[in-house]
């Protein structure tokens, strides 16, 4: 359920089908609640290794068997039921079914072609467990930081809540739970959620016990447990189906039996899964740590004024914030300047970095272009330094070559024109593979110098014989123009005989050109696989000079013996220098 | 601990010291004998401002010039700054005069304030080759802006004057710059076959500071950035030498 639901969210939220959300690094200040993700519960009780601890479990496995779980919500049974595929070897599976899919008998684990034999009309789409588990581990980071400290992951769509000491500040263990499911409903999961004694025992509970929400009373984990079938305690499907096999299909029957053939036919994790459950064994959990948030501030007795004494404090603030960087091994990508005025009215400013960094000059230098649009009012009691985004960053060698011959950076450069025309001003021409000229080049980052690094070849990789390297991305020879127009314009008065002559002269903007010397012609396909208006099409591209020696590029649409491949009209769509 | 700094204050304290008029200004050679000839500095100077027009309003005398400044910084040393106000760049057609797009940033400015602002952060950047900005209107005290930031480093400076709405001569208004050349597309080489040959440019170096003007029929930059001359002139000087050899 929970792939399904983060889809079905995905969508609510945002208009593409399936957008990805941005990677987690160090968000922004704290909201109220990162728009993470949802999922559900299962919450459970503690064990005996460690009195008085509860455990909330928040799993979302499907309520897809039971049908107390997540019934389909009224806007999901409008649409075709919805099925998720992964490729398992070669073939393609079902990973994730709605409720409406599951109803129809559709489960996890079928092929995609038999439930599309059995449904007509199914939503199938890819499967992205990495997003799934990712979305998972925001949401155990959310939950880490406003429900419990110590939120663990448990499986795929599972979270595991330590509740010691933790759920009468939400009005007690029911009512936490309660909570909860709301506010995974809010975020468009549904949720499960048992506490019980021990972690095992409240998986348990939340996977395939009956209620939605199970309360297990403290100490009576092993009662509960007994009517539970022997896959709640966590094993694999296989040893569960041995089981089966054997007839056993209560948990309680497994408790009662001696342990030692167990052992010898299931091996040591059934026992340990059940030593779990009962709370005999120890299972330690691991934490989710909610990322921090690297800020550093300055609170002044006397507000500040001027730019001048913003700029000071700026550059204190800056280095501050370096180091704050730097015990953390990361660097901003985007710094915020917060001002807090004697009036109550933040002041903020926001700069983008090109390139993870932490120096201090940097970043204020960066700043204090931008300190004009700080209004300070009656004046400014309080500065702050956010970071909004941040990357890793590793310590940075001080250069080798101590006389400067490292090659330049272009980050502080592309950050300072950045705050001039933002980042969109700012490109790189990156090469296309396309023959249609206009498409031929496309705008990179430009940090990235295009060309990807390639991964390194086998040493018996045929491609090794080709010493010749790769070819140039653009045809070193063939005619290129210096200035391409944006929009090929119309030439009038064209005189060119048929079929692949050049023209002898053209008109264009008005000025009437005779043509001296010519290249071409340089036929130009439409590219059908991107267009499919374009399956006939073609241009012949001509370079042409005039008599004063102006080099034109012209084309005319067509081959000049198909109609259908254009309708002979000539365009001019570069100038030679 | 190598700190910049103090390298940097170093090395000025030795440049100091040494005699100035021993101290030579990076240049960089045309690679055409006579033009360099003619230049005060025996080259392009690396740390001023230079200046290119075409010579009439048209966009292919325009486009000319555009080629001209791409092949002085394709012949620079490093990462190129490319300040436009149009989009209309391509990039295949200046890798052919050896400008690859692997050494060539684009940044685009919204008016010529913008723009001279912006070239100005890529002088003073020292990081970088050459720095080319497309401008229709720049006086005096905006072009020495230029020179001053350029002066010091071995980021050439190139400004592109567009022709105005008007028709005037853009290197007509004063300028800082060290050299200022108009550039005019001509008929291209004769090919023993039907086709176009390779392209042919005249050269008019309008202005100089310190030095004679001049003008030459040259071929348009190859691969590598580089002019040359017509083989037919270069012929003739070669088998003047030769006569001149002969006669004495």
């Amino acid at each position: 359920m929970w792939p399904v639901e983060r889809l079905r969210r995905a969508e609510r939220t945002a208009a593409p089908p399936e957008p990805r959300e941005p990677p987690a690094g160090l968000p922004g200040p704290p909201v109220p609640f990162p728009p993470a993700a949802g999922g559900r519960r299962a919450a459970r009780h503690e064990g005996h290794w460690r009195p008085g601890a509860r455990w909330a479990g928040d799993d979302s496995p499907s309520a897809a068997g039971h049908g107390a779980g997540g019934a389909p919500s009224g806007e999901s049974s409008a649409r075709a039921p919805l099925l998720l595929s992964e490729r398992s070897g070669n073939r393609v599976l079902i990973h994730a079914a709605c409720p409406r899919a599951l109803a129809l008998g559709l489960v996890p684990g079928m092929a995609i072609t038999q439930a599309r034999a059995q449904v007509p009309g199914l939503d199938i789409r890819p499967a992205d467990p990495a997003g799934d588990r990712a979305a998972l581990a925001r949401l155990a980071a959310a939950l880490a930081r406003r429900w419990s400290p110590v939120v663990a992951l448990a499986g795929e769509a599972t979270l595991l809540l330590d509740l010691t000491g933790v759920a009468h500040l939400f009005g007690g263990e029911a009512a936490m739970a309660r909570r909860l499911v709301r506010l995974l409903a809010r975020l468009g999961f549904s949720a499960r959620i048992a506490v019980a004694d021990t972690a095992g025992a409240a998986w348990a509970l939340a996977h395939h016990g009956a209620d939605a929400v199970a309360l297990c009373p403290p100490g009576a984990h092993a009662d509960t447990l007994a009517a539970l079938p022997p896959e709640a305690l966590r094993i694999g499907e296989d040893a569960a189906e041995l089981l089966r096999r054997f007839g056993i299909v209560r948990t309680g029957t497994l408790m009662a039996m001696p342990r030692a053939p167990l052992v010898r036919r299931f091996g040591a994790r059934l026992a340990l899964r059940l030593d779990q459950a009962l709370g005999h064994a120890p299972e330690p959990l691991d934490p989710v740590v909610p990322p921090r948030f690297i800020a550093v501030g300055r609170r002044f007795a006397e507000p500040l004024a001027t730019a001048d004494a913003i700029g000071h404090w700026l550059g204190r603030l800056a280095a501050e914030l370096g180091e704050a960087l730097a015990g953390a091994g990361r660097g901003a990508r985007m710094v915020a300047l917060v001002a807090d005025r004697v009036d109550g009215v933040p002041q903020r400013i926001a700069i983008g970095l090109a390139r993870a960094s932490r120096d201090p000059l940097h970043i204020a230098r960066l700043l204090a272009r931008r300190i004009e649009a700080i209004d300070p009012g009656y004046g400014i009691d309080a500065l702050t330094l956010h970071v909004r985004r941040s990357e890793p960053l590793d310590p940075q060698p001080v250069g080798e070559a101590i006389d400067g011959a490292q090659p330049p950076d272009l980050a502080p450069l592309v950050d300072t024109l950045a705050t001039r025309v933002g980042m969109a001003g700012l490109w790189r021409a990156a090469p296309v593979e396309s023959d249609v000229p206009e498409r031929s080049v496309t705008r990179a980052s430009p940090l990235d110098p295009p060309g990807q690094p390639q991964p390194p070849m086998k040493p018996d990789d045929v491609r090794r014989l080709d010493r010749a390297g790769p070819l140039p991305p653009w045809h070193a020879r063939w005619p290129r123009p210096a200035r391409l127009l944006t929009r090929p314009e119309r030439l009038d008065h064209v005189l060119a005989e048929l079929p692949d002559q050049p023209p002898r002269r053209f008109t264009w903007r008005g000025v009437a050109h005779r043509v001296v010397r010519a290249d071409g012609p340089e036929r130009v396909h439409g590219e059908w696989w991107k267009r499919l208006s374009e399956v006939h099409g073609s241009r012949d591209y001509f370079r042409v000079e005039d008599e004063a020696g102006r080099r034109y590029w012209l084309f005319r649409r067509g081959d000049g013996e198909r109609a259908e491949t254009g309708d002979l009209s000539w365009y001019l769509h570069g100038v030679f220098g | 601990m190598a700190d910049p700094a103090v390298l940097a204050k170093l090395r000025e304290t030795l440049r100091a010291i040494e005699a100035p008029a021993l101290r030579r200004r990076p240049v960089l050679p045309v690679g055409i004998a006579p033009i360099d000839a003619r230049l005060a500095d025996g080259g392009l100077r690396l740390d001023a401002l230079h200046e290119a027009a075409g010579a009439s309003a048209d966009l292919a005398d325009d486009c000319a010039a555009t080629l001209f400044l791409a092949g002085i910084a394709a012949r620079a040393w490093g990462p190129v700054l490319w300040v436009v106000r149009r989009r209309d760049l391509f990039a295949p057609g200046l890798a052919q005069a050896g400008l690859s797009a692997r050494r060539l940033l684009y940044a685009e400015a919204r008016d010529d304030d913008e723009l001279m602002a912006m070239m100005e952060e890529g002088l003073r950047h020292r990081g970088l080759g050459a720095v080319i900005g497309e401008v229709r209107r720049a006086d005096m005290a905006a072009t020495r802006r230029l020179q001053l930031a350029a002066e010091g480093g071995r980021t050439i400076a190139l400004l592109l004057r567009r022709h105005g709405r008007a028709g005037s001569d853009p290197l007509r208004p004063p300028s800082a710059a060290v050299t200022r050349w108009k550039v005019a597309p001509t008929p291209s080489a004769a090919l023993p076959v039907e086709g176009v040959g390779r392209p042919r440019w005249r050269l008019d170096l309008v202005r100089q500071r310190g030095g004679e003007g001049g003008n030459w029929i040259v071929e348009a930059c190859d691969e590598t950035g580089r002019c040359a001359l017509p083989a037919d002139v270069a012929g003739r000087t070669a088998a003047a030498r030769r006569a001149d050899r002969r006669a004495a």
